[in-house]
């Protein structure tokens, strides 16, 4: 089952990477981050702790952001992520070239025993790294901000495995720090849109004489 | 040995057509028609068959090669492969290799009779079947690479062996699910169905294999279509040995059982067929090269 888990949520990391349409982009990552919150009661089983974390994660990541991103480009009026700065075919096969790599150093790793087997440490830093991807290859902003969500998620796979030594405290200081980053991007795009009427942040590289 | 050979190829004669029925069937309902009966296909090929030869002066013998090898490719194709239950009547190994390029040698027949005709729309549908199917390739590799880790040998017949059963259920199931819909892409792209190609289009530009058999006429034509509708067969034979990889010991009940898959492939081609638009020409490499990376991916899931 976490297997299975797993494995869509390395599914929609391929997706977001080939994919132009943003719509398209943020629902699979909302969807990313519902598997996810499924994640904690598959690993842990059904107890108090990991029922909040997964609660917690189903609000913010599958729901509340997702509402906050989808709202943010309707009224930028953006549809499709034109021309990233390494087109598409490619950012897929370095993303694959990423997964590949993450699945051999994490046997290299020098992990609990437990934690050899099941795919949750190559998935955690495969996820990782296409958040990064996104992040450094696209223009607009707002994929940007998916990357972001795709590296925390990526994050979020390796608290699980820790989720039984980590207190709660933490884990409600991460999701915090998310959406307080998410809104002061909000923020940012709706200043950049309205100085630029354009949301590619390579305006912005460009210093004002 | 030659009554198992004699029974596969007559299977394969036989029901072939059929597929193609059903799909037509399917496409129907969804859009609410009642559609040609199914046995249209088989109506077809008989009035094809009826009907004399005209050839272009222009043209070679190469022009008649195309339809020729098109219809005995798949022929000596399926020799190779398990029909649901029944064992592969050939099979030896590395005999693989030589089932995807016997496709490879009927596409290269089939292109080369368009360009023989010297029509430029000809040519332009053979570059972009030829370009489609250099991009499938790899995949089909790599689906092959992941089914030879979990068997004992590298014939197709081992291949598919009745192993497969234990594999879905173990750690490999994952990447066999995940090479089952790359097949399917695969499967879709050889046998120019839509998101890929449109096999009802008549406008030219938009036309990819259609396009190159457009000068073939009567029995030639009926050589094409009767040899695609054995390739889909054919292919869909190693679909629906990968997902239903269950063996009774009866003969009958084995095809009957291999029937039904086919027809439930046929089905859900259809249904793609109906709800998906056809993708953009620019489209289609990116998704096959996201297709390669995937089963490049199940192959890293079981070697790991």
């Amino acid at each position: 089952m976490a297997t299975l888990l797993l494995l869509t949520v390395i599914l929609i990391n391929f997706f977001t990477l080939g994919s132009a349409r943003l719509v398209a982009c943020i629902r699979a990552v909302a969807v990313q981050g519902a598997l996810l919150a499924l994640l904690p009661v598959v690993t842990h089983g059904v107890n108090g702790h990991s029922l909040l974390l997964g609660a917690g994660a189903l609000l913010f990541k599958g729901l509340f952001i997702p509402w906050l991103l989808l709202r943010a480009i309707r009224e930028v009026r953006i549809r499709r992520e034109v021309e990233p700065f390494i087109g598409f075919v490619a950012t897929l096969i370095l993303g694959s070239l990423v997964t590949a790599g993450a699945f051999i150093f994490a046997d290299f790793l020098p992990l609990a025993a437990e934690h050899h087997e099941g795919l949750y440490v190559p998935t955690a830093l495969a996820t990782m790294f296409s958040g990064f991807l996104l992040l450094i290859t696209r223009r607009k902003a707002i994929t940007q901000v998916l990357g972001y969500l795709v590296l925390e998620n990526g994050i979020f796979i390796f608290a699980v495995l820790l989720s039984a030594a980590l207190p709660l405290m933490v884990e409600a200081g991460v999701l915090l720090d998310l959406l307080v980053g998410i809104f002061v991007m909000g923020i940012v795009l709706n200043q950049i849109s309205r100085e630029f009427s354009t949301l590619n942040t390579e305006r912005l590289t460009a210093l004002k004489e | 040995m030659v009554a198992r050979l004699l029974l596969q190829l007559f299977i394969l004669l036989l029901f072939a057509p059929l597929p193609l029925g059903v799909i037509n069937k399917t496409k129907a309902l969804f859009a609410g028609r009642n559609g040609p009966p199914l046995l249209q296909p088989y109506y077809d090929l008989l009035r094809l068959w009826r009907k004399g030869f005209v050839f272009s002066r222009t043209t070679t013998w190469v022009f008649l090669a195309g339809p020729v090898v098109g219809l005995a490719v798949p022929l000596l194709a399926v020799q190779l492969i398990p029909f649901g239950g029944l064992s592969a009547p050939v099979s030896f190994e590395g005999d693989l290799i030589l089932f995807v390029y016997l496709f490879a040698l009927s596409r290269f027949f089939t292109a080369v009779a368009a360009l023989d005709t010297g029509s430029s729309f000809e040519g332009m549908g053979a570059v972009r079947e030829v370009t489609f199917s250099c991009l499938a390739e790899p995949t089909i590799f790599f689906a092959l690479l992941v089914l030879a880790r979990g068997a004992d040998g590298l014939s197709l017949g081992a291949l598919l062996g009745p192993h497969l059963a234990g594999q879905w259920q173990g750690e490999g199931g994952a990447a066999l699910g995940l090479i089952l819909v790359c097949l399917f892409v695969v499967l879709l792209v050889e046998n120019s169905r839509i998101p890929f190609d449109d096999p009802n289009t008549h406008l030219e530009l938009t036309m990819v294999h259609e396009v190159m058999v457009l000068d073939h006429s009567g029995p030639a034509f009926g050589m094409i279509l009767y040899g695609a509708a054995m390739k889909l067969m054919v292919l869909s034979a190693l679909l629906v040995r990968i997902a239903l990889p269950l063996q009774t010991g009866s003969l009958i009940l084995d095809l009957v059982l291999f029937l039904c898959g086919l027809f439930v492939l046929a089905v859900l081609i259809g249904v793609v067929e109906s709800t998906m638009a056809r993708l953009r020409l620019p489209r289609v490499p990116q998704v096959l090269v996201g297709t390669t990376l995937l089963s490049i991916f199940a192959l890293v899931l079981v070697l790991r």
